[in-house]
Parts: structure tokens; sequence; C-alpha cells
């Protein structure tokens, strides 16, 4: 490897020890702090799972479905911890099956690291069985790859590996070894990396643009901020929740971001884009100043570019230097840590309270609770809304849950509806929209954070995307609260063929299976709610459970999630019906 | 909005490393942009690889691919620049058959007049190499193709800035 780390310069140099590459790798792990990792055994890692097997005592190894499941636990795993998440699988299909969740992953800014077996060297690019150009294929969905065919190699692609998952704007590394290489012997030292040559993790601090900053704020009458996961990512929760107060600036959150600050915050206004609030949408256009903070301009949170808050000056705290004018055109950008910068800019912020503007937002939330919320949180119609389940689980789990959602109606439907109050509680596939995302990366977050109630929401299409995890959550005995929101129904999709294909359900009507047997089936507490008056009480028995539980709730068919912005409408176009 | 796309050469610095072509060119490949060329070697520093790229696009797009390009963990640096900001060339080789050079000069005419020079010369067969501008190779393509080309090919440009690019001064600080 040619890449220049440098390494941690210890005071006296590491002992050096004979051993195989597998079981460096496993030294490795344990170095970075790995404690548990995901994944699915076959023939060109057995030599690392036979390390694996030896040090079982020390790190714990969770045997998932598929290896799909394994990156998506892996992603849960990181999400609500704030560590790497650590994933490995065998050469061929077990490497491909991992695509999805480093995809997710990288969209979504997860740290991940990916281990996969690989053919012997000498086999690579013989068509060899299992042999699949793993590292060409993941080379656009990882922030870093690299192949290892030399154990001399392992300790230090390993160590940059965890550095580039978890630093800068975090994202996954998959680094492929050779079967040849887990056998060859070596000796072996490890030191962990603390810069790579040719890559900058976080930009400068540049006090000339949080100067440029704090005038413009100071200045505005009519500020927004949105803010997103980079306020999780960067640890800045605190940094931010001081800035706003300070500032008295209304804030809104991408379904990425939230939970970063409570929702029951005076100043949280709600959520952006394609089904978020009526307010922070609507206003995103009037206000004179948009304050964008860890975030990137997604088009589900902007709508049409064209006619995206054109009125207002734009400032955007980014780490990424490349998301800086790659949607929005920004009139200062603030370069760097979130926490770094928002702890420098407070000192430059003139306390205001904004109390008009503020107003502006509420009484454009009484419009969206009198058309849209009422309706979905305290239904007068005799079938179950989604929107009411979320309610009982809010009041069930005192906002104390972290919510791990699948992928469609449902997933809209939790980010708006649960209450949070702690940060790191949202755990949703933002970017890449994987269904199947939901279950497997609760196993995950349930297992990094034991004391905390795990409940995961799914639609019965998502979920039968990865049900066979159920094995898992059965044998790893991770209690999770499973909570199906069952229209029978692919419904995001159906929701859009209802508006804009006229009613042609193509392939989007499930004919289900009995979702509580298939539970029972996997020894799990498992109960199906049809009524209102049911709901309480079982959600009340799931929360109370100790071991993992399932609910099925039965909900209207044919609901859809509203507010909403049409594709290729602006943000102030929202519909409330 | 939809700015005029344009010619640009791209430059960036990299380790040299496996697998790095496939990132960057990923990175066109990802936005619908075709490579018109690509040439990678050393460069002035030691253990670092140069790419130069051409391609057609707009300045909008230039930019926001060189923030993607600059990105990549083994990208030290990456620039763009347009045909008036570069010194370019190109080089490319024909093969004729031999016995168009002795009959007659006009074959060695067009060698001296075109700035290029015999590379091999044997029974079957002879070699000529050009350098220089795309037009030019393509001038004497067409005044060659009379004669009948066997084989012809065109290496990717290669091209310095007449801006400087500190490089070394980046990599300084990494050290």
């Amino acid at each position: 490897m040619e890449t220049k780390t440098i390494q941690k310069q210890l005071e006296t140099q590491p002992t050096t020890e004979r051993l195989t590459g597998s079981e460096a790798i496993v030294r490795c792990l344990l170095a970075e702090g790995v404690k548990t990792l995901y994944g699915y055994p076959g023939g060109a890692i057995m030599p690392v799972y036979d390390e694996l097997y030896k040090y079982q005592d020390k790190i714990h190894h969770v045997l998932t479905r598929h290896e799909q499941g394994a990156t998506h636990a892996a992603q849960g795993y990181a999400r609500i911890s704030g560590e790497v998440g650590v994933a490995i699988a065998t050469s061929g299909p077990g490497a491909t099956n991992l695509i999805t969740g480093i995809a997710d992953a990288q969209i979504d800014s997860t740290p991940l690291v990916c281990i996969t077996g690989q053919v012997a060297s000498h086999l690579l690019g013989s068509d060899a069985f299992q042999e699949t150009d793993i590292v060409g294929i993941s080379t656009p969905v990882t922030k870093w790859n690299h192949q290892i065919t030399k154990a001399s190699e392992i300790p230090e692609v390993m160590a940059k590996a965890f550095y580039i998952a978890r630093s800068g704007r975090p994202g996954p590394v998959l680094i492929d070894i050779t079967k040849d290489a887990q056998f060859e012997e070596f000796d072996f030292s490890y030191q962990k990396c603390t810069a790579v040559r040719s890559y900058k993790a976080v930009p400068e601090v540049d006090e000339t643009s949080l100067h440029a900053a704090a005038e413009i704020i100071n200045n505005a009458k009519k500020p927004l901020i949105v803010w997103g996961q980079g306020v999780i990512l960067g640890k800045a929760e605190a940094e931010f929740k001081a800035f706003i107060e300070k500032a008295g600036i209304p804030s809104a959150w991408t379904i990425m971001g939230v939970s970063a600050i409570p929702t029951e915050h005076p100043l949280n206004v709600g959520m952006v884009g394609m089904h978020g609030n009526y307010a922070p949408n609507k206003l995103t256009n009037e206000c004179d100043v948009l304050i964008a903070i860890g975030m990137r301009f997604d088009d589900r949170v902007t709508g049409n570019l064209a006619t995206y808050a054109k009125q207002a000056k734009v400032i955007h705290f980014e780490i990424d230097p490349a998301e800086v004018d790659k949607n929005v055109k920004t009139d200062v950008a603030v370069l760097g840590d979130a926490k770094v910068n928002l702890a420098k800019i407070l000192p430059l912020i003139q306390k205001k309270e904004h109390p008009i503007w503020r107003r502006a937002f509420d009484d454009l939330y009484a419009i969206e609770y009198e058309k849209v919320i009422k309706n979905d949180l305290h239904p007068t119609k005799e079938g179950l809304t989604m929107g009411e389940v979320l309610k009982e689980i809010n009041k069930q789990s005192n906002g104390e849950a972290a919510i791990v959602s699948d992928v469609g109606q449902h997933q809209m439907i939790a980010c708006r509806y649960a209450n949070f109050k702690q940060t790191k509680s949202n755990i949703t596939s933002g970017g890449l929209g994987t269904m199947g995302f939901g279950l497997p990366a609760a196993i995950g977050a349930k297992m990094a954070a034991p004391e905390r109630e795990v409940v995961c929401i799914c639609g019965d299409g998502g979920y039968q995307m990865t049900i066979q995890e159920l094995g898992t959550i059965f044998q790893q005995k991770a209690a999770v609260k499973i909570v199906v929101l069952n229209n029978d129904f692919l419904g995001m999709v159906r929701q859009w063929q209802q508006l804009f294909f006229d009613k042609r359900y193509a392939s989007t009507e499930m004919t289900n299976p009995d979702f509580v047997a298939i539970a029972k089936g996997y020894y799990l507490n498992a109960r199906r709610v049809t009524r209102r008056d049911e709901l309480a009480e079982a959600v009340q028995e799931m929360m109370q459970s100790k071991e993992a539980y399932f609910l099925e709730v039965c909900v209207e068919k044919e609901d859809n999630v509203f507010p909403m912005i049409p594709t290729g409408a602006s943000v102030s176009d929202i519909r409330l019906a | 909005m939809e700015q005029e796309s344009k010619l640009f050469t791209v430059s960036v610095y990299t380790e040299n490393n496996i697998g790095l072509l496939n990132r960057i060119s990923a990175i066109f490949q990802r936005r619908h942009i075709n490579i018109e060329s690509i040439n990678s070697s050393v460069c002035e520093i030691e253990g670092v690889s140069r790419w130069t790229l051409v391609v057609n696009l707009s300045e909008e797009q230039m930019k926001k691919i060189i923030g993607q390009i600059e990105k990549q963990v083994e990208v030290i640096k990456a620039y763009y620049h347009t045909e008036e900001e570069t010194v370019y060339q190109e080089s490319c080789l024909f093969k004729l058959r031999s016995d168009l050079l002795f009959d007659g000069s006009e074959i060695q005419n067009l060698i001296i007049e075109n700035n290029a020079r015999i590379v091999t010369v044997n029974k079957q067969f002879f070699v000529i190499e050009k350098s220089g501008r795309k037009e030019e190779i393509e001038l004497l393509y067409r005044e060659l193709s009379v004669f009948g080309i066997m084989q012809f090919t065109r290496s990717g440009r290669i091209a310095v800035s007449k801006e400087e690019m500190k490089i070394s001064e980046i990599l300084a600080v990494f050290q």
C-alpha cells in the first residue's frame, strides 16, 4: 500500500507477535474497541471465523440470517452508539449481499467497516468458485475500499479503515482479504491511524466565514434553521441547542436530524420535506435567512430547486466541501465540524426572540393540525390510523424509546409523530430509502443500547424483505419491539398510484401471511390488533414485555400521508389533502 | 440556466493505488458524462500520480465534479482548466507501408512540414510519430490517409497548467 498513514507515536515500540492473518484481523478489531460484529460465514472467510470462535469471550459475533441483515444491523449499532459498525461476510454472494447496506451507509454517512473474504490470490480473476470483484463492485458506494493479499498489510489497512470510516463525514469502508492472506503468518503489531496523507477529514475553521455568517444572522428578521444528521454525527447537540436558543430561531429538521433536540423544544418547528410539516415548508419560501446545519439539501427536502428559498440568504454549516453549492447556492459556507463552529459562533450572535416570526409557525401549525394531524391522531372513522399507533407508543414509552423505522408511509408517520427526548433516537434509511432496513437495524440498535427501549416500526411490505431476521432476534434474545402497521398494500407506492396514476394499483396490493403465526414460529410473543379499543392495552403489553414482542396493527388500507409536496413542486405548494 | 458545455482539462494528483481509476471514472459515469481522454503518469513528486482527463461539460458541473473527486480519500488535489489556461499536447503513431517512403518524396515532405519524425523503418512498414495538438494530428491523418494507413493510434492529452499547482505545499501539510 502506497498511501502514507500517520500512526500514533507510541512511547515504547509495540512488541510484535507471530500471528496468522486471520488472527490479526480479530486482534485489529479488538484494538479498535469492537465488541460486537454482524455477519455470515462461508468458505473464503472461514479462517477468520475460526479465530472468532477462539476469541468469542472477547468479541461477540452475531449470526444474521442474510448478509444484508448484517450490514443493516451494523448500521443500527452505529447509529445509536456513534461507534463504527462492523459486518463480515464471505466472498462472492456473501459480499454482494452486503452492497445494499453499504450503499445505504454511504448516502446516510454511517460509519461501517465491512470485511469480506476473497478467493486465494493466485485464483484472482480466474472465475473461481464464489469469486466476485467486490472491490470493483463496492467502489461507487464506499468511502474507501481495499484488497489485502498479504498478511503483513493487515494492521495498517485495518487501522486506516477504522480511521476513515469514523473521521470527518463518516461512511462505509470495505476491506477484502484473500484466503491465503488469512492463513499467512507474519509479525503483528498494531498502531491506530490518526491521519492519512491525501485525506483531510475536517476542514479548518475559517473565522472570516463565521463572522460573515454571524453578521447575516444578527441582521435577520425572519431566520429559519434546517438541521440534519450532521448535528448528531458531530456530537454537537448541546452547541446546537445553545445556538438556537440564543438566536431565537425557529428550527426544522430533516428525518436524519430529528432527535438532536427534544421534540417538545419550543423552537422545534417540525420536519421539512416531502411529507414534512406545513409551517417549515411554507415558510422556507418566506424566511430572509436560511441556515442549514449538517444537511445536504436532498431533493426530498427541497422540492423544486428553482423555487426553493430564492428570497433567502443561505448559510451552510457543512463538514464536506463537496456539499457546498451542490444543490443550493450558499451566500456563506461555514466549513468544518458542527460542534466546533457552533461553539465558535455563539459569542458572535446577538440574543433575539423573533416573536412575530415564530407566531407564523404556530398559525400554520394550527391549519395543519385541523386538516391533517387531528385526523391522524384522533380519528373519528372506524379504521385504525398509523398516527394513532405512534401516539400510543409515545404515551406508553414516555417518548424515551428509540424508534427504528423501515421505508414507506409508516416511516413518514413515525418520523412525523414520534416523540423524542434524547439524541440518536430515530434510526431510519433516509437517503437510500431501503425497504427491509428496519428489522435488522433494530437488532443492532438494541444490542448497542440494551438499556434502551427499541421499537421497530415496519410496513407489511418492507418487513417481509428481511423477515428472516426474526431468527436472529430469537437466537440473540434481542428484546426488540416490532410493530407492523399492516394495510395489505405497498402503501406509499399505492398513494402515488392513487394521486398520480388514476388509482391503477399495479402490483401494490399484498396478500399477506399470518404475521402473528410467523412470529410465534420464531417463539416470539405476538399479537394482532384490529380494533381501536384493543390498541392501548396491546401497546402496553408490548412495552412491558422484557423480551422481544411482535405486534401487528391492521390499519386502514387506503390512508394517505399528508402533507405532501408532489415531485417537482415547490415547497410552498405543499398539499394538505 | 443551463450553462454552455466546453472542454476542460482536469488534473488530479493522487496516491498511486490500485482501483483509483475505477473510483475516478465512476464519478463521471454516474453523471452520464463521457471522458474524452485520460492519461495517468508519474509527476514531479515521487510516489504521486497525476491524471489528466479531458471532459466536455458545463463549468457548473465541472466545479461539482472536482469537489467529488477531491473528496476521494486517495486524491490529494484536483484542478480544472480551460483550453486557454493550459499547455497541452497529444502524441500519435502512424504505421504505413515502407514502399510509400521510396515512391517519390511526398511522404518525406509531409513529415518535414508537419514536424513529425520517423521512429522505425523496416522492409514491410515504417512508423511516424507526431506530437502536437489534436487539430495538427487530425490534419496529418487526413494527409496520410490518401496513402493508406495500416495502423493509427493517438494518446490521451497531457497538459501542464500555466498557473502554479502547489502540490508540494499541500503534501507538506500532511507530512
